[in-house]
């Protein structure tokens, strides 16, 4: 079985590797495969971990009175069903209540994150090192953090430059003439070099997977060939 | 007189030897001050329980924490912790938090401290509590001053624009060749892919990908491009299918909508960027936009788009996939001007106005950072205090 396994992930995978030279039938059957099983799986995942334990379970509770509290389910499962509406051309302007409510829920949830997550803590690491330029702090764990070496305060003053340009950059309602063009200017080289690292770090990273699907292939499969001919005579 | 003299270091020394030894052989005490409460801010979950640190040389190696629910017997929770599991160096103070608590029973605890030896010794049980959720977290105070805020600068500049002034929006290249993009496609008479990317509808970037999808639709409504959207949420295609359709609606062509166009492929993230290979070589668009949340699949999207030669503008607010965009399509929307392109598409008042009070709010950090370094530099340091504590 272990063996057929590495036989069917050889095989899809070398047909996905075939889009490399162009599309033929064979990436074509990988590509429907894997389409189709996915949204099989995903459909089977809703239902197991989605609708029955979150929709069914407790409406089923309550109405068999096990458990009442499963009533107020209805009022979410209510509006889930206002997505069928759109089977019906006459009552599709239903379907706006809950994309409506999804989207002011999804907003309201996201929002204030980003706000504190994008802007506060990123403004606050911004400015933390300038207050350890010239004296000693003292960690959360009680440790006291030497004042910064030279190098890092040449890094804390780059990165008050970067930050301050960049949102420059960022501008919209305000023409990027004199001194705002230079400092934009100076932003997107700042997103540039950062862009720079970041592509090269993650080309690092995809060659280490495509060097883990080659020793795959080397190592598993062809193993098996030499299993399979060694089984045989 | 020598007689009195020998007599009194006898007491003395007698006195030296009890209190020394008494020192060495004093063992643990019982842990003090045991205070169990409500634990603030939080949906009635937990309780916290607070009690003094164990002093130097008392031989405490760690505590056992023992609940009563509802005047029923006591049962330790979880395992043995020590004492830098409790110990708070900020305060001082020794602290565990019961996360195994329910609103509907009171809660009595006893600390219970354990010495090398394995020997223990208990507190006495603290007052009963009841855990209760809180309407309002009161640590978000700060946040919500700061949402209102923004929103007021937002809304301030909205009533701006509607009052009829002209705001100067700055040129955005990949913007400007969206109608290059849309009229190529038209001469060719190729259709135009519309990627959304992976975001969910509360997503963001969804959200401003669907609002510029708006946009080039009134545009491919006009022009009988057709429009071609694989989605990878059931949600989100709702959400497209009305957007798209209102747009049609719109531009007075509701006979050029098709909804065939708009179509869910997967959820599965490599599924979904297998699907959309497999249309890009088959179909050849003439134009691909990839605006949205992207992930690992980005690069593989925006390379199989430049192998068939379409005309290719990305956007995205995914930093470790912009250097992919950059790198492969012709006009990419860096982070936040995915966001403004809505509103230098339309030039609605509503959104114009947005983008107006979202660059106050860039000028507020602009400024805040340079006061902020100007004061840490003075030793100054409340900005990033108050920063720190925005929860």
């Amino acid at each position: 079985m272990q063996l057929l396994g590495i036989w069917v992930a050889a095989f899809l995978t070398l047909c996905i590797y075939s889009f490399l030279y162009k599309d033929n039938p064979l990436y074509r059957f990988a590509e429907h495969l894997f389409v189709g099983i996915s949204v099989g799986y995903g459909i089977v995942l809703s239902i197991h971990q989605g609708f029955l334990p979150l929709a069914w379970k407790p409406f089923w509770e309550a109405i068999t009175f096990q458990d009442t509290s499963g009533f107020w389910v209805i009022i979410p499962i209510a509006f889930g069903l206002l997505f069928f509406a759109r089977l019906s051309p006459r009552h599709t302007w239903l379907i706006r209540y809950p994309i409506a409510i999804l989207i002011g829920y999804g907003s309201g949830i996201a929002i204030p994150n980003v706000l504190r997550a994008n802007i506060f803590e990123q403004t606050r690491g911004t400015l933390e090192p300038f207050g350890k330029i010239a004296r000693e702090t003292v960690a959360a764990n009680g440790n006291i953090i030497p004042p910064l070496t030279p190098f890092e305060i040449v890094g804390a003053i780059l990165m008050v430059i970067g930050v301050v340009c960049t949102l420059t950059y960022f501008f919209f309602s305000v023409e990027h003439r004199g001194p705002i063009k230079g400092l934009s200017k100076v932003g997107i080289a700042f997103l540039m070099i950062g862009f720079g690292s970041a592509f090269g770090n993650t080309v690092m990273g995809r060659v280490a997977l495509l060097i883990q699907r080659m020793d795959f292939l080397m190592f598993d499969w062809i193993a098996s060939i030499g299993t399979i001919f060694s089984s045989i005579f | 007189m020598t007689h009195y003299k020998i007599c009194l270091w006898i007491a003395v020394c007698t006195t030296l030897f009890l209190w020394t030894s008494l020192g060495y052989t004093q063992g643990p005490t019982a842990p003090s001050n045991v205070v169990a409460k409500d634990t603030p801010n939080d949906d009635g979950t937990s309780i916290t329980i607070t009690w003094d640190v164990p002093a130097d040389g008392s031989g405490i190696v760690g505590y056992n924490i023992l609940s009563s629910i509802d005047e029923a017997d006591f049962t330790q929770i979880g395992e043995q912790l020590s004492l830098e599991d409790v110990i708070d160096t900020k305060t001082n103070i020794c602290n565990y938090q019961d996360t195994t608590v329910s609103r509907l029973n009171a809660f009595t605890y006893i600390i219970q401290a354990v010495t090398e030896s394995g020997d223990t010794i208990q507190s006495q049980q603290t007052e009963s509590v009841r855990p209760k959720a809180q309407i309002f977290h009161t640590g978000k105070i700060p946040l919500f001053l700061a949402m209102l805020l923004f929103s007021a600068a937002i809304v301030g500049n909205i009533y701006y624009v509607r009052s009829g002034r002209e705001v100067f929006v700055r040129r955005i290249p990949g913007l400007e060749a969206v109608d290059e993009a849309i009229g190529r496609a038209t001469e060719m008479g190729r259709s135009i892919l519309y990627v959304l990317g992976l975001g969910g509808v509360s997503n963001v970037a969804t959200i401003a990908s669907m609002t510029i999808l708006g946009q080039v639709a009134r545009r491919t409504a006009d022009y009988e491009t057709p429009l071609r959207v694989p989605c990878n949420d059931p949600i989100v295609l709702n959400v497209v299918r009305e957007m798209v359709k209102t747009s049609y609606l719109d531009e007075g062509r509701p006979d050029a909508y098709s909804e065939d166009n708009i179509f869910f492929l997967t959820e599965s993230q490599f599924a979904y960027a297998a699907g959309v290979d497999g249309m890009m070589l088959r179909e050849k668009p003439a134009a691909i936009f990839l605006q949205g949340t992207f992930y690992a699949e980005s690069l593989i999207l925006a390379e199989t788009g430049n192998s068939i030669g379409a005309i290719q503008i990305a956007g995205t607010d995914s930093e470790a996939q912009l250097p992919f965009f950059i790198a492969a399509c012709d006009y990419t929307l860096i982070g936040e001007e995915l966001y403004a392109a809505s509103a230098y598409l339309s030039k609605e008042p509503m959104l114009l106005g947005s983008l107006r009070g979202q660059d106050w709010g860039k000028l507020f950090i602009f400024g805040l950072i340079i006061v902020g370094v100007i004061l840490e530099l003075s030793g100054i340091n409340w900005i990033t205090t108050l920063l720190q504590n925005v929860r």
